[in-house]
């Protein structure tokens, strides 16, 4: 099975920590991203830019509209991703608690729901 | 230091969990149901929890769960409970009260509930959940997040083998002598689990204050005590408390792991540890050797350094070479190559774990890379150390051990 561990972190406790702990974390994710791609669990996964970044687009009333920032307001930001390949939830929620974003944030973990599923 | 309210609560709670299991295993023994045996109680236990505190733990703790149960649940359990499993308990709350418990103890059948709980018939992997549940009280999601589960699923597996308990008709009996050791094999398998989740919880951190590791030797000496002439009863509590001993220096003063090997014997708890030694002697004179009682003879080994200052790695490769007879598995394959390290070279130990790479079980297995990367470095094999290391770190939990992983790999590129 395949399932979407979603990285949710504190973005302004993280880019105000000192370098040498976001040495230490960027370390820990390239040795976390190797063991997923040994094992062959890996399929995809990358860090994403900060909120500040996002742009969020919403269309009512026929108007589109476009708004600086992202979608929800929340105390943790998604901030990256990764998808596996998984055999059961068990394994899944394994690799997520590996995570270095399980110790400094939450990691949300979605099974993947494939089209050839849902498709009639 | 605890507060005084917390450590009257901490009385109760305690008070509160040894008759918890106690009338579970009484009421289920009787019908096999435990789901409701636990429904009948659930409310009496929230009750006792939230007045013991302030009144004390009562003389008669059983009979007075019971009679709380009874006066304050009856009506309300009725009406929610319609089934005749549910009838049933009720019917017995009321005939124990009626008797007069409040004179008598009640017979102490936890023994028998954990026997059914780590039965053949349900799955190996729900039995140590199921104990912490029936025996200790322990909530679903607790248990979830100590076993790395999410909460539905833990509850669903806890679900299906209550029903698997009632509807299989499993027994509540200590097994005949025939089987006993096999079935008593489950039993200690289950509370080995629970102390292990709560062992590789990092710091001892509680989760939601109550440790897995304190739980799993609680269950330990309630087994010790019950069979008293069990070794292997008596060789895992003795193991556990070797381990939990060293708890106090597994993590520096900043919160750094700290391993074995560096671990300032002055933190360790003596009292504990003599008492584990006793233990393994009294196992010892019943002259049947055993799994447990090997390990808890390895980490007496370790202790003995709190003395002598030195390991008897010998003596420690000679008990792993009898674990791998009897208990063989890739653990115990490791932890006697790091063994073979020390008495034959880091290159003999090398060789040890090169011959079980081709276990395909030991690629997701951190301790594996922690010790090879451990046993390149020593060997000068700096690139293929830093790639081992590298895999170790990927597959730890803890983020203490991630740091001293990645700080023995920075050490690396400097040498």
């Amino acid at each position: 099975m395949q399932y979407m561990l979603l990285i949710y972190g504190n973005e302004a406790a993280m880019a105000a920590a000192p370098s040498e702990a976001t040495y230490e974390i960027s370390a820990a994710y390239g040795a976390y991203t190797e063991a997923l791609k040994k094992s062959g669990a890996w399929l995809a996964g990358d860090r994403l830019r900060s909120t500040q970044s996002a742009t969020s687009v919403r269309l009512a009333n026929g108007k589109t509209n476009v708004l600086d920032g992202p979608y929800a307001d929340t105390k943790e930001q998604l901030a990256g991703f990764y998808m596996i390949e998984a055999k059961d939830a068990d394994a899944a929620l394994a690799w997520a608690a590996r995570c270095p974003g399980a110790s400094t944030g939450t990691m949300e973990v979605r099974p993947v729901w494939p089209h050839s599923e849902y498709w009639p | 230091m605890a507060s005084r309210p917390d450590a009257a609560r901490a009385v109760a709670e305690a008070a509160a969990r040894q008759s918890y299991g106690k009338l579970v295993a009484y009421l289920a023994a009787r019908t096999r149901d435990v789901a409701s045996a636990e429904d009948a109680l659930a409310d009496a236990f929230a009750a006792a929890l939230e007045r013991w505190p302030r009144t004390g733990v009562p003389e008669k703790p059983e009979a007075w769960l019971l009679a709380v149960a009874r006066r304050r649940r009856v009506d309300a359990v009725r009406r929610r409970l319609t089934s005749e499993a549910g009838q049933g308990h009720l019917k017995l709350i009321a005939e124990e009260m009626e008797a007069r418990m409040t004179d008598e103890d009640l017979p102490d059948e936890r023994l028998r509930l954990m026997f059914a709980c780590a039965h053949p018939a349900i799955e190996a992997g729900v039995r140590a959940p199921l104990m912490l549940q029936t025996i200790l009280g322990f909530d679903a999601a607790t248990i979830a997040s100590a076993f790395l589960v999410s909460p539905a699923t833990m509850g669903q597996r806890l679900v299906r083998a209550k029903t698997r308990i009632r509807e299989t008709g499993i027994p509540f009996r200590v097994p005949e002598r025939t089987e006993l050791g096999e079935r008593l094999e489950a039993v200690l398998e289950a509370i080995y689990a629970a102390f292990a989740e709560g062992w590789s919880d990092p710091a001892g951190t509680e989760t939601r204050r109550r440790n897995l590791a304190t739980e799993g030797i609680w269950l330990g000496r309630l087994v010790a005590s019950l069979l008293p002439d069990q070794p292997e009863a008596l060789g895992l509590l003795a193991l556990m408390l070797f381990a939990e001993a060293r708890r106090p220096a597994r993590r520096d003063p900043s919160g750094d792991y700290v391993p074995l090997a560096e671990q300032d014997c002055a933190l360790w708890d003596d009292a504990l540890i003599d008492e584990a030694e006793a233990l393994l002697g009294q196992a010892a004179t019943k002259g049947v050797i055993g799994r447990y009682q090997l390990e808890a003879a390895v980490q007496s080994a370790h202790a003995a350094r709190r003395r002598t200052g030195l390991t008897d790695w010998a003596a420690i490769r000679d008990l792993y070479d009898a674990l791998s007879m009897i208990a063989g598995s890739p653990v115990v394959a490791i932890n006697r190559a790091v063994a073979v390290a020390e008495t034959d070279g880091a290159a003999t130990g090398l060789a040890a774990l090169d011959e079980l790479s081709g276990d395909s079980r030991l690629a997701d297995y951190q301790p594996y890379w922690a010790a090879r990367a451990g046993l390149l470095a020593r060997l000068g094999r700096t690139a293929d150390a830093a790639e081992a290391y590298d895999r170790a770190t990927g597959l730890e939990r803890d983020p203490a051990v991630r740091r001293f992983l990645q700080a023995r790999r920075a050490a690396l590129v400097k040498n």
